[in-house]
């Protein structure tokens, strides 16, 4: 086999530059936002037992609801669960403007998701592991959060609400 | 000068992969557009009762048949003749293909029944602990394990060649199937681990519960270079067939196509993560790792957009094309084969710039699981890749048949009514995606919907409408052509668009195969492996099944 240089035309040599550029923009954009302005994924919290999750006295969702840690600061532990009747436990809370609320969300059941809309809180709700984000609430409204996991027959009903008062 | 010619056997062969995957095609797109009628706030579910229980259901047939189903049996069909074409030899072991086939054949019928008997309402995902009938994972088990089994036969195919043939270079369209071929095999040892580790001995009782996390992460092992699995096939077929098809356009490097292969394979693995940048049980880092991965894999398509470009250019020129973007218009569009790829190139450009947008970590955060992500992909397999197998088959189904495809000016407009609906269809997607609107929805009956929605959702309706049309259209070309009494004039010719250089331009390295192979699953070890292995160490099976459809 003879082994020739690669034919490479000039322009296809540029576009390929201007591709590894463009990219590399890209890669630095959503490095800053990561590191540089704290926009972060889900990182892995505790691990639990879906099987008794919801009833363990000793587990924040068997009595799950906000929780004040400081002024203007709010834990919310809340159960997502397809049985019986596709909810969210608590389905609403409420806590004044300019409040920060980290969201400790895990499933009784099944897979199912937590968007928060208006926000950039979003992730998986996974049997086993609880998901963890923090938002801070600056507008009063009503801010919904929905389910955005395919759980069963009453996925489209799944739904619940922050609720920021003035 | 005459064309390599394929046996009668053989041409049934990959004949009897186009049926199926035609058969589940017209399944699957019934419920599409049920789907985005139900967006509009026209529901025909409630009329379906006694067949389909629920909207899910539907959206299960539809996913499972469509991307999963039509895909793969038209992907081992395609691949299947370009090795054959491509090396002019038979198949090493016909029997051994056949034999893979047909597993594939007896999975869809055993997956089929329970997912019609509303069974395994578990979406084309099929996250436990949804249950479904153990039927349900056999099946998707046999029709890997006979996508494997194909996949033997052209390898081993390729290594009689080579014996044959050492000095040669491997022909480009048998080159590109290969690797996909080999793709496919790496990547699905994720969801083979998920279905036989734990969902099948899960869901026949052998054990009690499972690790929904893991199984996730199994799953998104494959679920990702999957996609390149249904891409690779159109691209070759953009390579190394339009560019003759628009114009007798040559492919303008050879080298490079081959280039941009390699760095799929290696690439397209090692990446899975970034389905999973909002899972709890993965850390942030991994999930960056993966990020810039998916950056990476992006070049290659990039080159391809340029390679395939430059070689319709050529081909436009040569039809008396100028201008700098005037020659377009000179591309042969009066034939359904050539229109359907190009607009499927043109949708998948689009699809391929919202793919960077979920790809981007953090700004996955706001798309993840919304509507963009079902937008996205139908620019993507549901246009790029499906429309690109469309128009493939209206040059391959005269080939196999020798029938003359009925009526091209149908198949032209079927092109172009994909083109308009999946337009219409996407774009109101992902801006309900942007908007929060989230997917798997029947968002007719959700309580949260605002008005604001309204006109978008009314949107998708109208797209779906017009795919709706342009599926039965698609139809109607096969079955006709399938019925044409009138044979083609000749042998119809397979279009191949030579490589602009001598292949000798093109360096051995790039014919090498050892060192790709074992660079790709080095990569895999290194980015896949400490996480995996922390999750398998530290496997919590405590999910039982639940049928809460």
């Amino acid at each position: 086999m003879s082994t020739k240089q690669m034919h490479i035309d000039p322009y296809e040599r540029n576009w390929m530059i201007f591709s590894a550029i463009l990219l590399v923009l890209f890669a630095t954009a959503v490095s800053v936002a990561a590191f540089g302005m704290g926009i972060q994924v889900p990182a892995p919290e505790t691990r639990v037992d879906p099987r008794t999750v919801a009833v363990d006295p000793n587990s924040p969702w068997s009595n799950p609801g906000l929780r004040e840690i400081e002024p203007g600061k709010y834990d919310a532990y809340i159960l997502a669960h397809a049985i019986p009747n596709w909810e969210y436990l608590p389905k609403e809370i409420t806590v004044p403007a300019g409040s920060s609320v980290s969201f400790y969300v895990t499933s009784g059941d099944v897979q199912h998701g937590f968007k928060i809309q208006d926000t950039n809180a979003n992730f998986m709700v996974i049997p086993g592991q609880v998901s963890k984000l923090t938002v801070k609430f600056d507008e009063p409204g009503t801010y919904n959060f929905i389910c955005t996991e395919y759980c069963g027959s009453g996925h489209a009903i799944m739904y619940g609400a922050v609720i920021v008062t003035p | 000068m005459k064309q390599y010619q394929l046996s009668t056997g053989e041409k049934k062969f990959i004949g009897s992969h186009l049926l199926v995957a035609i058969l589940a095609l017209a399944v699957g797109s019934l419920f599409g557009p049920l789907q985005a009628f139900e967006h509009a706030g026209w529901d025909f579910y409630p009329y379906l009762k006694p067949f389909i229980k629920s909207y899910y259901q539907g959206l299960t047939v539809h996913g499972v048949l469509n991307a999963l189903v039509w895909t793969t049996f038209f992907i081992m069909g395609f691949l299947t003749f370009n090795v054959m074409f491509g090396l002019k030899r038979p198949l090493k072991n016909m029997t051994l293909n056949k034999v893979g086939f047909w597993l594939m054949v007896v999975g869809v019928v055993a997956a089929a029944i329970p997912i019609l008997a509303n069974q395994a309402t578990v979406l084309f995902t099929f996250y436990p602990p949804l249950k479904a009938n153990w039927a349900f994972y056999l099946g998707l088990t046999l029709v890997v394990v006979g996508s494997w089994v194909e996949g033997w036969g052209l390898f081993m195919t390729y290594i009689a060649w080579r014996k044959e043939n050492p000095n040669e270079r491997t022909p480009f369209i048998a080159f590109a199937s290969i690797i996909t071929a080999l793709l496919w095999q790496i990547c699905t040892l994720g969801i083979a681990t998920e279905i036989l580790t734990m969902l099948l001995p899960w869901s026949l009782g052998l054990i009690e519960n499972v690790d929904p996390q893991l199984a996730r992460t199994y799953f998104w092992f494959t679920g990702h270079p999957l996609v390149y699995f249904w891409l690779l096939p159109a691209y070759i077929s953009w390579y190394a067939m339009l560019p003759e098809q628009a114009g007798k356009g040559k492919m303008f490097s050879d080298s490079l196509a081959r280039l941009s292969f390699w760095i799929f394979l290696v690439l397209s693995t090692p990446l899975g993560f970034h389905h999973q940048y909002v899972d709890p049980g993965i850390p942030p880092a991994w999930k960056f790792l993966h990020s810039m991965l998916t950056f990476g894999v992006f070049f290659p398509s990039m080159m391809t957009a340029f390679t395939v470009v430059a070689s319709l250019e050529h081909a436009g020129r040569k039809n008396g094309g100028k201008g700098a973007l005037a020659w377009i218009g000179k591309l042969n569009w009066s034939d359904p084969s050539v229109a359907a790829q190009l607009l499927a190139g043109i949708l998948f450009f689009f699809g391929g710039i919202g793919g960077l947008a979920n790809a981007s970590y953090n700004v996955n955060l706001v798309l993840h699981n919304t509507a963009f992500i079902p937008g996205h992909f139908h620019l993507t397999v549901a246009t790029g890749v499906t429309l690109s197998f469309m128009g493939i088959s209206y040059w391959l189904l005269p080939y196999l048949t020798g029938k003359k495809l009925w009526n091209p000016k149908v198949a032209v407009a079927q092109a172009w009514t994909w083109f308009v609906g999946m337009i219409i269809f996407s774009n109101s997607m992902h801006v309900l995606g942007l908007l929060g609107a989230p997917r798997r929805v029947p968002l007719g009956l959700a309580p949260y919907v605002p008005a604001e929605w309204n006109s978008r959702l009314f949107q998708v309706g109208v797209g779906g409408a017009i795919l709706f049309l342009s599926g039965a259209l698609y139809l109607t070309v096969m079955l006709m052509t399938a019925l044409n009494k009138e044979k083609v004039a000749e042998e119809v010719t397979v279009p191949i668009a030579e490589s602009m250089q001598d292949l000798s331009h093109t360096p051995e390295w790039l014919d090498r195969w050892a060192p790709w192979v074992y660079g790709t699953l080095a990569l895999i070890v290194i980015v896949y492996g400490p996480q995996l292995f922390d999750m398998i160490k530290n496997i919590a099976l405590t999910s039982p099944g639940f049928r809460v459809w």
